[in-house]
């Protein structure tokens, strides 16, 4: 407590990196998988074969992607696209990589998910197909979305840890930093302040999901249709 | 008036749902479309939005062709009522409602007022209309469902076994009610299940449907039991297993009217 | 580019492909690593999964203990482990085998929770013992589950492993440490590309087992894949 205290600045500091870091990997990613796998999605319905063996396609290369360990991934891509090992831009990249890889095959689960039913009658009642994207099939998909979004901001703001390896400074830094120094509190603080920053991202999320859902709660303790 | 001439329906898949089917539905007047699975009976009441589009003939609203109108604004011009209701889960009771309003660009407040006032007709009590679907009974649901149809006061009215989930009671129930709003309201009804006696308590004229649309008989539900076309009429409408033959019984004093095999059908007065 | 000329020559250097610290022994010694953590894992995730899954009690506090422990970052909980007991294998091991439970478990309860329950009351109907229900119904069904939870746990631990080589255990991570403590990118790329290969391998193996798996368990249906990632 008193190390933790003494060095205000730097832990103020290195959370804020792990903060900004993983808050952008998160968003990239969603933003990124949502017209990816609603393009999945909507091959896969697609009466013509080519389009569906494409979605199947762009599903297993999200699947390939999530595979490829992260340290590997780490080291081999600031090569790849010829930046120095130290760049946040490649941890970034590395990222937002993952989040993608696993939100695409969930956005495309999600849409996949909404009952055909309640999409047939909103046809019937009058909905365009745009109309009907955007204010039926996407707000009953959220909260499948919103499940997997949890999940990604979770491994994300865990996984940015392991850049400390390559040298860029986030939370991270205190578990190599205190391993050389052979200082247990150091590492613990690191974890500790993981954890919070975790569990500060899982609520927000949850939050405005209840916000913008107000009726998934509902639904799902009544049962749904 | 809806006028089905000629129509066929081939699915892409090589299934023929109907051919060569014609009718002709009066305004103001409720036609049951009854048959089992298979009959097509939905291909052909969906055929009138075109939420299916026929692969043969035409169809005509008031001698308009609907191939050559807009598919969206036909359908909201159209009321439809499905099998559950088909409510939007994420949309309030009353939302739900004023769905097709909205699309159509009424003003907010004045399609609230119009779904209030709907679904007061339908007989759902005002402290449900801020619930969600899910929230509801299954019955209650299939009112908001009936409302939802009406909303936009169409001429037309499209019914796919709407009670069809429900359990015997509420659905004796809806159908009494669906009576009375037929009544008041007198929309043009095009209305399909597979249970003969719901046909008959509700249609103007019926249209008993064999296997791939083929029409066995149209008539109303007098003429239908007074003089089935053939034997599948016959045993489709239950003549043939006795139920429709009754008979009185005298048992403690009470004339009770019993079916051909001498199970109670009801106590004659 | 001469960055992976380099690289392929670091690969194909024959001396990288004998001795100590040669690429088959990395490669054995990181498999070695991920056996071991998956069977000390599963000494805690099977019997556990297996009594939340069948009973279906503590499993909210299944689910917020195995979230949880996805929150924890594996470099720290390695470090802090090492630290506090002794430098060596055992420790890691130890650490990695915590990491790896989430996802085991997971898949275990997931697995039997997804079992028709009315499949299960059948059989319990039929006389079966609670072990016959669990070992004739409930694990042949779950089956493609499971598989899918020990893919994500192996995966892991493949990738967690790497990281280990921090703390000074061998296998395959030590190329990437020891090349970026002294800057030698070859080394670096040429073990990352090996871990990828290997990683990419294993999994390729399980999908194949998990669709066995599932045409087993289910033969007239398809399956999505489950995987989740830690490190």
């Amino acid at each position: 407590m008193n190390w933790a205290l003494a060095n205000r600045d730097l832990l103020v500091e290195l959370t804020w990196q792990h903060v900004w870091v993983s808050a952008v990997c998160i968003l990239l990613g969603f933003a990124l998988a949502l017209p990816v796998g609603w393009f999945a999605y909507a091959a896969n319905r697609s009466p013509r074969r080519p389009m569906r063996q494409l979605s199947g396609g762009v599903l297993s290369i999200g699947s390939i992607l999530y595979t490829i360990p992260s340290l590997p991934l780490l080291v081999i891509l600031p090569s790849l696209l010829g930046l120095p090992w130290l760049s946040v831009l490649s941890i970034v990249i590395a990222l937002t990589v993952y989040a993608f890889a696993i939100m695409v095959r969930s956005v495309a689960d999600a849409l996949r998910s909404v009952p055909p039913m309640v999409l047939d009658s909103a046809t019937a009642c009058g909905y365009s197909r745009t109309q009907r994207a955007l204010t039926v099939t996407l707000p009953l998909a959220g909260p499948v979305m919103l499940a997997s979004l949890r999940v990604v901001s979770v491994s994300t703001v865990s996984l940015l840890s392991i850049g400390a390896l390559t040298g860029v400074r986030n939370l991270g830094s205190l578990f190599t930093n205190g391993y050389n120094r052979d200082f247990t509190t150091e590492i613990a603080t690191g974890i500790v302040l993981t954890v919070i920053v975790a569990l500060v991202f899982d609520a927000i999320i949850v939050a405005s999901g209840r916000l913008l859902m107000p009726w998934s709660r509902v639904v799902r303790a009544g049962g749904g249709e | 008036m809806i006028e089905f001439r000629s129509v066929g329906k081939q699915f892409d898949d090589g299934t023929r749902a109907v051919s060569d089917f014609n009718l002709v539905v009066p305004s103001h007047a409720t036609v049951v479309l009854v048959g089992s699975s298979g009959s097509g009976k939905t291909t052909l009441l969906r055929s009138i939005n075109r939420m299916v589009e026929p692969t043969e003939g035409q169809i005509l609203i008031d001698d308009v062709d609907v191939a050559t109108q807009n598919p969206v604004e036909l359908r909201r011009s159209i009321g439809y009522v499905m099998q559950h209701a088909g409510l939007l889960p994420h949309r309030k009771v009353i939302d739900n409602v004023a769905t097709v309003l909205r699309l159509c660009g009424i003003p907010k407040k004045r399609a609230l007022d119009r779904s209030a006032e709907v679904l007061g007709t339908v007989g759902l009590d005002s402290s449900l209309y801020t619930k969600y679907p899910s929230q509801l009974s299954g019955g209650q649901r299939q009112r908001v469902g009936v409302a939802r149809g009406l909303a936009n006061d169409p001429n037309i009215l499209l019914m796919d076994e709407p009670f069809g989930a429900v359990d015997p009671i509420v659905r004796a129930e809806l159908q009494t009610e669906m009576l009375r709003l037929q009544r008041e309201l007198e929309k043009t009804t095009v209305f399909v299940t597979h249970d003969i006696e719901e046909a008959f308590a509700l249609g103007d004229q019926v249209v008993i449907l064999k296997k791939g649309g083929e029409v066995a008989q149209i008539g109303t539900p007098q003429e239908i039991l007074a003089d089935p076309a053939d034997d599948f009429v016959r045993s489709f409408v239950g003549l043939e297993r006795g139920q429709r033959t009754l008979r009185i019984e005298e048992k403690d004093g009470q004339r009770i009217v019993v079916d051909e095999y001498g199970r109670p059908a009801g106590v004659l007065q | 580019m001469s960055l992976i000329n380099d690289t392929v020559a670091w690969l194909t250097d024959s001396a990288q492909w004998s001795g100590g610290s040669g690429i088959p022994w990395r490669v054995a010694q990181h498999l070695g690593y991920t056996t071991i953590t998956v069977l000390a894992a599963s000494v805690v995730a099977v019997p556990l999964g297996l009594y939340v899954g069948h009973t279906g009690r503590w499993k909210n506090t299944a689910v917020l203990v195995t979230g949880a422990l996805r929150a924890l970052p594996t470099l720290g909980l390695i470090t802090l482990i090492v630290l506090l007991t002794s430098v060596g294998l055992t420790p890691a091991i130890i650490a990695l085998a915590v990491l790896c439970i989430p996802p085991l478990l997971a898949g275990i309860y997931s697995g039997l929770e997804a079992v028709d329950p009315a499949t299960v009351d059948a059989a319990r109907a039929q006389g079966m013992t609670e072990t016959q229900v669990i070992t004739r119904v409930e694990l042949p069904l779950a089956l493609p589950l499971i598989i899918g939870g020990l893919r994500s746990a192996v995966l892991q631990v493949i990738a967690t492993a790497t990281v280990a080589a921090f703390i000074g255990v061998g296998g395959l991570g030590r190329y990437i440490i020891d090349g970026l403590a002294v800057r030698d990118t070859p080394r670096v790329l040429g073990g990352a590309i090996i871990v990828v290969v290997l990683a990419l391998l294993i999994d390729a193996l399980f999908a194949v087992g998990q669709r066995l798996a599932f045409r087993h368990a289910s033969p007239a249906d398809s399956h999505p894949q489950l995987k989740e990632k830690t490190a």
